[in-house]
């Protein structure tokens, strides 16, 4: 079996010429390969994307962890000041932050509304701790916290990134489930396409084999044509999802949910794979029905 | 060149040839005859291997039919015209590259001026660039005669080539088939025209073959 790239080139235009022209099927496996490749660029920006996403989370959640402080008011500075105390002991720590009254405003703002009185509720107090890439030995902290400030809990933020970071991870699995998908569906289009030529052109596959035309001869003909017309259309589909990919709003235009969906840097050559993946699908699929039926007619 | 032993060809559960054993000599001309629907045509499938035998042995060039891989069967294509009534034409394709078909397949380059010069002998010359659909029927055939031996088969397979000619054109194509046969090649020709068969035999020393109650005959002097 040749390579599919030694296709590209005809050794003598005549022996392409021996099929004729198929204009129908000709439309549809361009139509098809172009579709499925705007599909694709899609699915594999989807991809990145989350990659990209779950890596980020996983990266900004796991060097920050927070320190809740739930204690009577007359203990309540003592309580902070060992905490902050034994934070400064504690390898893996780059820094700690206490929230002000300001800032704890802002974070029950969502639920209570701008006129909270901080002042006069019992809220705890809470400590942001950011920690250097080797991180926080997480249960020595507890059980260190638990000796020096008992109202103290400390939160690495396990519970929340886990779930997030699989999230991103299964939404990235899917995406290369539709890239798999969106190439077997091609596959599939290609080869009905290609059998419906080989169907069409039953009378010149008899013709052929009566002057001693070669299976390999006769699939080539067929598969050559399907190749190209597979690496032609994926071509233009890549080139129109490309643009629409450029085209989508921008992270502040579109806030949080769509943040990064796209390609960065050197992630816009990945769409550059499709085309040729398209064709090499493309080359399988049209040998796949050619072999098939070639095997009918002697 | 081609031998049967006791072959038998069925189909659909019926038997169409029966014991038929046979022997193609190199530079032999037969004629094989027999009413319509006798198995003319299958007889001549299994010369090339369109048709394989249900039973007996049948060699091709040596080589068991039965035991032939695809790629065999492509390369005693090479070595063996055949004229089709219908002709089997390519038709997007012009007079001259049809004739060059089996060049083409079997990836040998086309000489130019070899080509024309056959051409010239099936007197198509003039026709090189049209379709095969714009020829008449005596054309086709001599297009189909040309494409045939453009290889230079050893042996040449003829189903009905006269059946659609009238007698003038009909003779032309004869004459053409009598001459390839004194340069060496062996040329069966399947018809039901017995008077062509006569002409025939006073041109060249040819051997009918009958086709009757599916078994092969030699025609006698009744012919």
């Amino acid at each position: 079996m040749r390579a599919p790239l030694s296709l590209l080139k005809s050794e003598r235009p005549s022996a392409d010429r021996v099929v004729p022209p198929t204009g129908f099927t000709a439309r549809l496996t361009l139509l098809t390969a172009a579709a499925m490749a705007f599909l694709a660029v899609f699915a594999l920006a989807l991809s990145l994307a989350t990659g990209r996403l779950a890596n980020r989370w996983a990266d900004s959640l796991a060097r920050s962890a927070t320190i809740r402080i739930s204690a009577p008011p007359d203990q309540m500075e003592a309580q902070v000041a060992a905490v902050l105390a034994v934070l400064k002991t504690t390898p893996g720590v780059a820094s700690d932050r206490v929230l002000g009254n300001d800032e704890m405003k802002a974070l029950l703002k969502p639920w209570f509304g701008p006129d909270l009185p901080v002042d006069a509720l019992p809220l705890p107090k809470l400590i942001a701790v950011t920690e250097t890439s080797e991180g926080v030995d997480s249960e020595g902290l507890r059980l260190r916290l638990q000796g020096e400030a008992p109202g103290a809990v400390f939160d690495d933020h396990t519970r929340w990134r886990r779930p997030l970071v699989a999230a991103a991870e299964r939404i990235r699995l899917l995406g290369l489930m539709s890239l798999v998908l969106i190439f077997g569906a091609m596959a599939g289009m290609i080869t009905l396409a290609a059998q419906a030529a080989l169907a069409a052109n039953g009378q010149v596959i008899a013709t052929l084999r009566l002057v001693g035309a070669r299976d390999t001869f006769i699939a080539r003909a067929f598969v050559r044509r399907f190749t190209l017309r597979g690496l032609a259309g994926a071509g233009l589909g890549v080139l129109l999802g490309m643009v629409a990919v450029a085209a989508l709003p921008s992270t502040n235009e579109a806030g949080g949910f769509l943040t990064g969906l796209g390609f960065s840097g050197w992630g816009w050559l990945w769409p550059l794979i499709i085309p040729p993946v398209a064709a090499i699908v493309a080359y399988g699929a049209t040998r796949f029905a050619a072999t098939r039926m070639l095997r009918r007619i002697r | 060149m081609i031998e049967l032993q006791h072959v038998a060809m069925s189909y659909g559960g019926g038997e169409l040839l029966s014991d038929m054993s046979l022997s193609l000599a190199p530079g032999s001309f037969h004629f094989l005859t027999g009413p319509s629907g006798a198995g003319k045509t299958t007889f001549l499938k299994l010369c090339y291997a369109e048709l394989l035998p249900s039973a007996g042995q049948m060699t091709l060039f040596g080589k068991d039919a039965l035991a032939m891989t695809r790629d065999d069967i492509a390369g005693i294509r090479q070595r063996i015209g055949v004229v089709h009534q219908d002709c089997q034409f390519l038709e997007h394709l012009s007079v001259e590259e049809n004739v060059a078909l089996p060049l083409t397949v079997s990836r040998r380059p086309v000489n130019a001026p070899e080509l024309r010069e056959l051409l010239g002998w099936v007197g198509l010359k003039h026709r090189r660039e049209a379709r095969p659909a714009q020829l008449s029927g005596g054309e086709r055939q001599r297009a189909a005669l040309a494409r045939a031996i453009i290889m230079s088969p050893d042996v040449i397979l003829a189903d009905e080539p006269t059946g659609n000619l009238d007698w003038e054109m009909s003779l032309r194509l004869l004459s053409l088939l009598v001459e390839l046969n004194r340069m060496g090649k062996t040329v069966v020709i399947a018809t039901h025209d017995l008077n062509l068969i006569r002409q025939a035999k006073a041109q060249v020393s040819a051997r009918v073959l009958r086709i009757a109650n599916r078994r092969l005959q030699h025609a006698g002097a009744d012919l």
